[in-house]
């Protein structure tokens, strides 16, 4: 299992559009990947969960990944997230 | 059997097509036992499937037609489906409590759909909103019901609805879309701005176009008269070709006048500018002739998405169409959202009186930051054209004036940045609030300009809901107390040396265009297609006698003494 934190600085947070290419690039990965939030742990292949937990602006969240590729998914997490501006 | 409805004639023209109805299919179904859960399983799997086939189909065909950033709207629906806390759970109810798909399908998605309405957030509700859409669409397919795909259409319709929204409008495949017919509405409808827009004919307001027409009748929308064929015989369609010849004529002639200026018959020019929603419509403005946009609409930028329009994408759109026309004047009013025109995502509180609430300037001085926003990339876009901006539905002078005192701060913002900003921009406003048009002699000095919005002049100085069909007798341009209030706002701007222009549907009327001219209107605004007529008729009428006719009817009494009045004078 891998994980890592991130603090949100995406002034909109994490909804709508950057919610969906978050969604779309975990559903290319095996690994189980999930997103935490407050104590809320939700499957990050999941676009109404994502979306269900309101990410703000400033919010700390952190991303797990196990499975076979849970390496490589995490990074590519991770720059979707600096590319599009969102942490 | 052959039948006609009888409706408003909302936009002009003749079409003859294929009746489509964009009308909710009925979704009801009964929640029943299934013997064989594995099954049924398969048969939801298919009815996913085919729905996500379909979507991408037109995510597709809407990434061409309607840009990424509508696109967007489909893309999320799709992912939604291939969601698992949505799917999985969905299976896992046919397998173990043996129920039907319908139902299973149901009870989840109303589930989800129930906790994203009761987030605190604009955007969630929007999400509940895609999740009813999606799971209609995969109930449809499991259901055996034809699923209603605008998008799609792909041979010439004739459209049949209940109303059509903004929406409903953004999703049509305008290439085969040759007409509409509605149950409600009326000539100041969306409906039947968009069809005039789109330069199709519509009638309005039938009643009961749904409930006649089934897909695939045959259809003759006679929007010169307001009449809808249903299946008409041969002769009647023969008949109709050739009055659609006519009418094709007609415009030939009009067209004709495309480049002239427009001029009464002693000469003088008044201007005759166009109404726009979006920096697409400028093509018909070309076509007919127009010599300036006097209103384009902004919130078109605002609807149909989920989220606001950013600076940037504004600042393109106002820029588009400033270049697109040159050095023509171009009269841009900010936002006016509320009444009938609704953003689901700024998360409004519902209103008992929406018209009477908080909408367009009210709701700019308020939520300053969107106001802002489209300050900021108009005034970054006046370096391109001719620009003048307008607020709507201002009702002191204490808004005008905070408005405009938000503008100038915003100019030297970007003074500060270093973008340039042009330096003859005037400010104006709608008169569209009787406390304005009475008031317009201390509004003049400050104002640069009015422009009447007679629609919403008129709903406010009758006290007539205009969406409200049973007190549409109060719809009546032609009042003298409508006359006497447009009568006081043009002198008191020609008394301050400014002017005044008309944007509502009363600027392109052949009854009121005599009087507008005979009070002195310099500039009349109008859908497109109207241009050519007004003008072909203001080159026929005289100032003199005009100014005679337009100081007699208003020492008249009721609507339709002026009506008279006007047809006696001009032989109508």
């Amino acid at each position: 299992m891998t994980q890592k934190t991130f603090t949100v600085t995406a002034e909109t947070g994490i909804h709508a559009r950057p919610a969906t290419i978050l969604v779309q690039n975990a559903s290319k990965f095996d690994s189980d990947i999930q997103l935490e939030y407050k104590g809320k742990k939700v499957n990050l292949k999941s676009i109404m969960g994502v979306m269900s937990l309101g990410v703000g602006k400033d919010a700390e969240i952190t991303i797990f990944a196990d499975g076979s590729d849970e390496e490589e998914a995490l990074a590519s997490l991770e720059e979707t997230l600096k590319s599009e501006g969102l942490a | 059997m052959s039948s006609v409805l009888k409706g408003i004639a909302a936009s002009s023209g003749i079409a003859i097509a294929k009746a489509y109805r964009l009308v909710e299919p009925d979704l009801s179904f009964e929640q029943t036992k299934v013997e064989d859960a594995g099954q049924e399983v398969q048969r939801f799997q298919e009815a996913l499937q085919t729905s996500k086939n379909e979507l991408e189909v037109i995510r597709d065909r809407a990434k061409v037609e309607l840009g990424e950033d509508k696109a967007a709207i489909f893309e999320a629906h799709l992912l939604v489906l291939s969601d698992p806390e949505l799917v999985s759970p969905i299976e896992e109810k046919i397998n173990q409590e043996q129920v039907n798909a319908e139902a299973a399908l149901k009870e989840t998605a109303d589930m989800f759909v129930t906790m994203f309405e009761q987030m605190d957030n604009e955007y969630m509700k929007e999400r509940a909103a895609d999740i009813r859409d999606v799971t209609k669409r995969v109930l449809s397919h499991l259901l055996g019901v034809k699923v209603l795909n605008p998008s799609m259409i792909s041979e010439e319709v004739v459209v049949i609805a209940e109303d059509l929204t903004p929406s409903d409008t953004a999703q049509l495949n305008r290439e085969f879309v040759k007409g509409f017919t509605t149950n409600i509405g009326g000539r100041t409808s969306h409906s039947a701005i968009m069809a005039r827009s789109m330069e199709i004919p519509a009638v309005v307001g039938t009643k009961e176009a749904t409930e006649t027409i089934e897909n695939g009748d045959i259809i003759i929308v006679d929007g010169l008269n307001g009449e809808v064929h249903i299946n008409p015989s041969d002769d009647m369609i023969r008949k109709y070709e050739e009055e659609a010849a006519g009418f094709a004529d007609q415009k030939a002639e009009w067209a004709k006048l495309v480049d002239e200026k427009t001029v009464t018959a002693e000469g003088r020019h008044v201007e005759l500018a166009a109404n726009i929603g979006t920096p697409k419509d400028l093509e018909g403005v070309a076509n007919n002739g127009g010599e300036g946009i006097g209103l384009y609409r902004t919130e078109f930028l605002y609807m149909g998405r989920t989220e606001l329009p950013s600076e940037d994408e504004q600042f393109e759109s106002y820029k588009a169409v400033l270049e697109g026309m040159k050095d023509k004047p171009v009269v841009v009013r900010t936002l006016d959202i509320g009444g009938d025109k609704e953003l689901p995502y700024l998360n409004l509180p519902e209103e008992m009186n929406p018209f009477l609430g908080f909408r367009a300037i009210r709701l700019c001085l308020e939520q300053t930051d969107l106001f802002r926003t489209q300050l900021r990339a108009l005034l970054r876009a006046s370096s391109y054209g001719n620009l003048k901006i307008m607020f709507p539905m201002i009702s002191t002078l204490g808004e005008f004036r905070e408005a405009k005192s938000l503008l100038l701060k915003v100019k030297d913002e970007l003074a500060h940045e270093g973008i340039e900003v042009s330096d003859s921009i005037e400010i104006g406003i709608m008169v569209e609030i009787p406390s304005t048009a009475v008031m317009a002699d201390q509004f003049a000095k400050e104002v640069d300009f009015f422009s009447i919005g007679t629609n919403d002049l008129i709903q406010y100085t009758m006290a007539a809901d205009r969406m409200n069909e049973r007190v549409s007798y109060l719809y009546q341009p032609y009042n003298p107390a409508i006359l006497r209030l447009i009568k006081m706002v043009i002198d008191a701007s020609h008394k301050e040396g400014k002017w005044t222009g008309m944007c509502g549907e009363m600027a392109g009327d052949e009854i009121a265009i005599p009087i507008l001219l005979g009070l002195g209107l310099d500039e009349f605004s109008m859908s497109a297609t109207s241009i050519l007529p007004a003008r072909t008729q203001i080159k026929q009428l005289s100032d003199d006698k005009m100014k005679t006719l337009a100081e007699h009817v208003l020492t008249l009494s009721t609507n339709e003494e002026v009506i008279e009045a006007v047809k006696k004078e001009i032989n109508l």
